[in-house]
């Protein structure tokens, strides 16, 4: 009898350290104490509720942006400065604009212009900016099937592709470079279907490594595309620089009036500090030392203005 | 004869509509053994299981103490743990010799119980296997376990179904010398369930029979074996029933 | 490292919240016979059937702010994305494994051992605990059950937890980032990490068992 309760004690003290681990090393994974903000924040009045918990801002966004590393790269200045924590989810465009949507998410950082602004039309959001841009690329295996290289047009290319029947890995998650590809696709009239389309229903980083396996084209953003050089891949670039690749990032505040709970004040301000031109210079060096070149070209209305550019039309 | 101490009138068990056991009358009095004969099937354990509060009779009243219970009320736990059973087989938890007989005790918020678990194993013949494991014990040295188990409880009522079913003489003769030292010292109510007339003759004061759930003849056991008032019991006691 | 303590805090508090719920429950379902009974052990066989990644699904949408729980402001409902919301995926896909696995191990314990121990002056409690103790090997495999499945699981706590970095990422769905990073390197290094608890707590586990059983 005594015994018997001895190891019903001893799971439950598994269990508890188990828990308890976690618990005491839990402080570790929230950000180490950053001393009140000495700097007086640029514009917007400090977060009203400073004396409580930090607040969180959530941020849905694409994975490319986090899969790059360049919010690992920006974001802690922006939470040192305005003493907030910003949680990043990264899913597909789909989700992150359905997480606006259900009201879920504070702010948004997506890269899909046509859906961006049926979210905006819909009243899903109070407030879009333009960010930045990268470029998509085609890549594919040196050997080149398809005979794509030196071509310029990726409506041309993608006809190629299809009509060699060469195999092209998708990312078939409904993702801004799904979007985008096909756009592509719509332009040069294919609807694409066989053996050779293959739909991943994947991220990027994954579908690059589909692709190479399988000696197979795909579409992908330059940053995941250069970031996995870096670990070896044996894809190439084939097709850059037609317009048509290019990949404007927006920057949504949800509708505050999908609920209380809705960080409209701190949505701006993070906003606001995005599309600054010290952040915007963040943002155009990330990369240059590892990759030699820029990952996301600076794009805001502040921005153009600073290097005497006309801003955006919109 | 004192008052008894149960008195069952109109019971009856009924399993899915089906009806076991019926008994008019039937008493138990303080510190008797009380023999339940008959052939298997009959109904003298589901008897047991209502005598220990186990199930609640479908029909009548059983009395206990001077309390009436009908099959609505529960039993209080107090009433409930004045009896205890050794069933045929000993059912013996799977820990230790010493934590089998001491758990009764324990289910009773009795936490130190070493020397009365030291007494009883003594009794039984066991103290050296007290660390052992319970399911390394052979068949006699178990059921001297169940046996030493509801020993401890010291309880008003100890029912014995066929408990010595099955085992060696040498453990029937221990068991039956510890219940009749137990009864005669201790004046502890019994009933016992068997379908063993010597041992019924060897250890009971009254004997009853059983047959299709009724009970045919209560007797006191010189009358049941040699006088027996029902021509039934006769053929049972002369080993002419058929079953 | 962060993501290994805040698995095992995720995983193992999930584990105690459905042991706690999960064996009483079994424990019922395998001693006490009531109306609707073999109803009640169909959905649960189900239930234990039931694909992870379904659970997270339904949590996400319980959870999401324009969903059924989203919209009550309360300390009890874990918001989505956090690890609270974690714990709560986790513990719906746990609870039916350690119900459904207690349950078979009370069943296979004897019926007329429980009427002994009635018999020996038990209350319906202690007749449970008692019973509880007797298939305690049963017990001890429902509870590794449940945590194998868990502590391996990706699907859910991606779409509750959202995989926040120092927030909500855990070991399994960090493999799964790098992967997709094409990180290979530090993907096969979490998943020996991961590996490697479930080595230490099965291992742990078995010597348990072997002691209770002996």
């Amino acid at each position: 009898m005594n015994k018997k309760w001895l190891w019903f004690v001893a799971i439950f003290v598994l269990a508890l350290m188990v828990a308890g681990c976690g618990g005491t090393a839990e402080p570790t994974a929230v950000p180490t104490d950053i001393p009140a903000p000495e700097v007086a924040p640029t514009d917007a009045p400090a977060p009203a509720d400073t004396a409580g918990e930090r607040p969180r801002l959530l941020l849905a966004t694409t994975t490319s942006t986090e899969n790059s590393g360049l919010l690992a790269e920006i974001l802690p200045a922006f939470s040192q400065e305005y003493n907030v924590d910003v949680d990043v989810v990264a899913v597909g465009t789909g989700q992150a604009l359905q997480l606006g949507v259900d009201g879920n998410a504070d702010v948004l950082l997506v890269h899909a212009r046509a859906q961006e602004d049926a979210f905006m039309a819909n009243g899903d959001g109070s407030r879009r900016e333009d960010v930045m841009y990268n470029d998509f690329i085609i890549v594919g295996p040196p050997s080149d099937p398809a005979g794509l290289q030196g071509m310029t047009s990726a409506t041309e290319a993608f006809t190629k592709i299809a009509e060699t029947q060469s195999p092209f890995v998708s990312r078939g998650d409904d993702s801004g470079t799904h979007s985008k590809e096909k756009a592509i696709w719509a332009a040069a009239g294919i609807e694409p279907a066989g053996d050779w389309y293959i739909s991943a229903g994947q991220g990027m980083g994954a579908v690059l490594t589909m692709a190479d396996e399988q000696q197979a084209y795909t579409l992908s953003d330059r940053a995941t595309y250069l970031a996995l050089t870096l670990e070896g891949t044996e894809l190439v670039i084939l097709v850059e620089g037609d317009p048509i690749l290019f990949n404007p990032y927006g920057v949504i505040a949800v509708n505050p009036d999908k609920g209380a709970h809705i960080h409209a004040d701190l949505a701006n301000q993070f906003i606001d500090w995005l599309i600054s031109v010290p952040t915007q210079e963040l943002i155009g060096n990330f990369g240059v030392a590892e990759f030699g070149s820029s990952l996301f070209i600076p794009d805001s209305n502040a921005w153009r203005e600073s290097q005497g550019m006309e801003p955006h039309s919109n | 004869m004192s008052e008894p101490l149960y008195e069952l009138r109109q019971v009856e068990k009924a399993y899915h509509g089906r009806s076991v056991l019926h008994i008019d009358e039937l008493a138990v009095y303080p510190g008797e053994i009380l023999a339940l004969v008959g052939p298997s099937g009959v109904g003298k354990s589901t008897l047991l299981r209502l005598l220990n509060f186990l199930e609640p009779p479908t029909k009548g009243t059983i009395m206990f103490r001077g309390q009436v219970f009908n099959g609505q009320q529960e039993v209080p736990l107090a009433e409930r743990r004045r009896v205890t059973t050794v069933f045929q087989r000993p059912f013996l938890l799977n820990r230790s010799v010493k934590a089998n007989v001491a758990y009764g005790l324990h289910l009773r918020g009795n936490r130190d119980s070493r020397e009365q678990v030291a007494d009883v194993l003594a009794r039984v013949g066991l103290q050296d296997q007290a660390q052992q494991r319970a399911r390394t014990l052979s068949g006699g040295e178990a059921q001297r376990v169940a046996l030493a188990r509801a020993m401890i409880l010291q309880p008003d009522v100890l029912l014995l179904d066929e408990p010595t079913a099955n085992l060696d003489p040498y453990n029937v003769g221990m068991i039956e010398e510890i219940v009749r030292q137990m009864n005669a010292t201790q004046a502890m109510t019994m009933v016992l369930v068997t379908h063993n007339i010597f041992q019924a003759k060897r250890l009971a004061h009254r004997v009853a029979l059983l047959l299709n759930g009724r009970v045919v003849e209560t007797a006191p056991t010189d009358t049941f074996f040699n006088q027996p008032g029902d021509p039934r019991t006769a053929a049972f006691v002369r080993g002419d029933m058929v079953y | 490292m962060e993501v290994v303590a805040l698995s095992l805090r995720v995983s193992g508090t999930a584990l105690l919240v459905s042991t706690v719920i999960g064996i009483p429950i079994g424990a019922f379902l395998g001693l006490r016979r009531f109306v609707g009974r073999p109803f009640v052990m169909a959905l649960l066989y189900t239930a234990m059937g039931f694909p992870p990644v379904v659970v997270g699904l339904l949590v996400y949408l319980l959870l999401s702010r324009n969903g059924p729980l989203g919209q009550i402001e309360s300390a009890w409902i874990p918001r989505l994305f956090t690890p609270e919301a974690m714990i709560l995926a986790q513990s719906v896909i746990a609870v039916p494994l350690v119900a459904g696995f207690t349950m078979a191990a009370v069943l296979g314990v004897d019926p007329q051992l429980q009427q002994q121990i009635k018999s020996l002056g038990a209350t319906p409690w202690q007749e449970m605990a008692t019973t509880l103790s007797e298939a305690r090997v049963g017990v001890i495999i429902a509870i590794v059950a449940a945590l194998g499945r868990i502590a391996a699981e990706v699907g859910a706590v991606m779409l509750v937890g959202g995989n926040i970095d120092g927030r909500t990422r855990v070991l399994t769905t960090a493999v799964v980032l790098e992967t997709r990073k094409g990180n290979f390197e530090l993907a096969i290094a979490l998943g020996i990490i991961l590996i490697g608890i479930a080595f230490v707590v099965n291992t742990t586990m078995l010597i348990l068992q072997r002691q209770v059983s002996k």
